[in-house]
């Protein structure tokens, strides 16, 4: 190896330890605020949702009532919470709505301002993303 | 209503709009969004990185997988930077431009300026001698997503870059077999949202000297070798990112050596329309001087 010099190397050791890791299975949830957590967030999502002219227009016609019923559920159980998501899957519920990287990304940003507003720590905003990132390849088209 | 898809008639079509108008199905497909803007700037603030001194969007110093700017598939996106790095003997200027097209391609262009001050004169070259070194690349997005899609797929992109020096008389009497020289590289970078960290990791096939601001190639060889890079950004807020990066090169040169280029940096996004880097480096031995270590500051403003 060359002269790295070594306080680089303590620099790079000092951002792997200090990262925060994934906090655990079981506090998601909790940290998120539990049912009445996630419902505030959730609600705080939807109502950017339909204010947003980037996607406002996805959800003109849409039971919001049901549908906000539904993503709480899925985000409690994905959190890990004592909850069953009831809907369709993914894809079957997004089918035929020409979801766009660009939409997903403006509810990612609702979804991180509704946090914001609830209080939740960005590493604990990312644990929730790191759950529903994966689902976006069903959701695109 | 088949019928009203078959049909050509305006008259039939209308009436089919007013059908469907007037239809109350709740598990109808909502209405499509209008068209997409040509610049959305809607990706995620600071998962576009910033533009490296060679023009790529990336780390300070290491190309990454990103598409620059801010544009999703439907977009365009682009950025404008300048850098300045101070180091112990030498001053090192840079700045450019890049442009993302629809999150799939990026075209960059840089011109990087290296003033030797009093080094010149050790490397028998005259005093207060400038190097200079203009960059265009080339890049494509070929799978994945940065923030997207399962965890183990990264996105990787493959990329190319252009490099010309101008002052060919001094490198090739430093020993360079050239003044120009292309480089192309693999980038993978993935943003790991359970530990708010990003990873980034590149190959690159290179025969630059101190990334051809010292020229191509050397006596012996003129072929290509492989340089490591690799970085790596902690996201404490969603307009912080900390990190550090580290960058092999050959060392082809007899006149000089050269080591591997590290730095560890901060990077501030107040918007998806501003950026600015701090950034310490250690560019170990360039030329004849050993120890070279710095400060990086960078600009950049986009959509």
């Amino acid at each position: 190896m060359h002269r790295w010099g070594s306080e680089m190397r303590l620099v790079i050791l000092a951002i792997l330890l200090t990262a925060p890791g994934s906090p655990a299975r079981a506090g998601l949830y909790e940290d998120l605020g539990s049912k009445p957590g996630i419902t505030r967030i959730v609600e705080g999502m939807m109502r950017r949702n339909k204010a947003d002219a980037r996607v406002g227009p996805h959800f003109a016609n849409a039971d919001l009532d049901r549908l906000r019923i539904l993503i709480i559920a899925q985000v409690c159980e994905l959190a890990g919470g004592p909850c069953r998501y009831p809907g369709r899957s993914m894809a079957v519920a997004h089918s035929g709505m020409g979801v766009r990287p660009r939409h997903m990304n403006a509810l990612v940003e609702n979804l991180q301002d509704a946090m914001v507003e609830q209080n939740v720590p960005f590493a604990t905003q990312n644990a929730l993303l790191a759950r529903l990132a994966p689902l976006s390849t069903e959701i695109i088209e | 209503m088949p019928l009203c898809a078959l049909s050509r008639l305006t008259v039939l079509a209308a009436a089919c709009l007013l059908v469907a108008a007037g239809q109350a199905d709740p598990d109808a497909p909502v209405p499509r969004p209008g068209p997409a803007p040509l610049a959305d700037s809607a990706r995620l603030r600071g998962t576009a990185g910033v533009a490296a001194i060679e023009g790529s969007s990336g780390g300070g110093i290491v190309p990454w997988a990103t598409i620059a700017g801010y544009g999703s598939e439907d977009a365009v996106g682009g950025t404008a930077h300048v850098t300045v790095i101070r180091l112990s003997d030498f001053k090192l200027a840079a700045a450019g431009a890049n442009i993302g097209l629809f999150n799939r391609i990026e075209v960059s262009y840089a011109r990087q300026v290296l003033d030797t001050g009093r080094t010149g004169q050790g490397l028998g070259l005259g005093r207060g001698l400038t190097l200079r070194l203009d960059t265009v690349g080339l890049k494509v997005r070929v799978l994945g997503d940065v923030v997207y899609g399962p965890v183990l797929v990264p996105q990787i992109a493959i990329g190319v870059q252009f490099k010309q020096n101008a002052r060919r008389s001094i490198v090739t009497a430093l020993g360079a077999r050239g003044a120009t020289g292309v480089d192309v590289y693999a980038a993978a970078t993935k943003l790991l949202l359970n530990h708010s960290v990003l990873v980034n990791a590149t190959v690159r096939l290179t025969r630059a000297n101190q990334a051809g601001l010292l020229g191509f190639g050397g006596p012996e060889s003129n072929g290509y070798r492989p340089a490591f890079e690799a970085s790596i950004a902690w996201l404490p807020s969603r307009n912080l990112a900390i990190g550090a990066e580290v960058r092999t090169q050959p060392s082809m040169l007899h006149s000089t050596r050269s080591s591997p280029w590290v730095d560890a940096f901060i990077a501030w996004f107040p918007t998806k329309n501003v950026s600015a880097t701090l950034a310490y480096l250690q560019f170990g031995t360039v030329g004849t001087r050993d120890h070279q270590s710095g400060v990086q500051i960078s600009a950049q403003m986009g959509f």
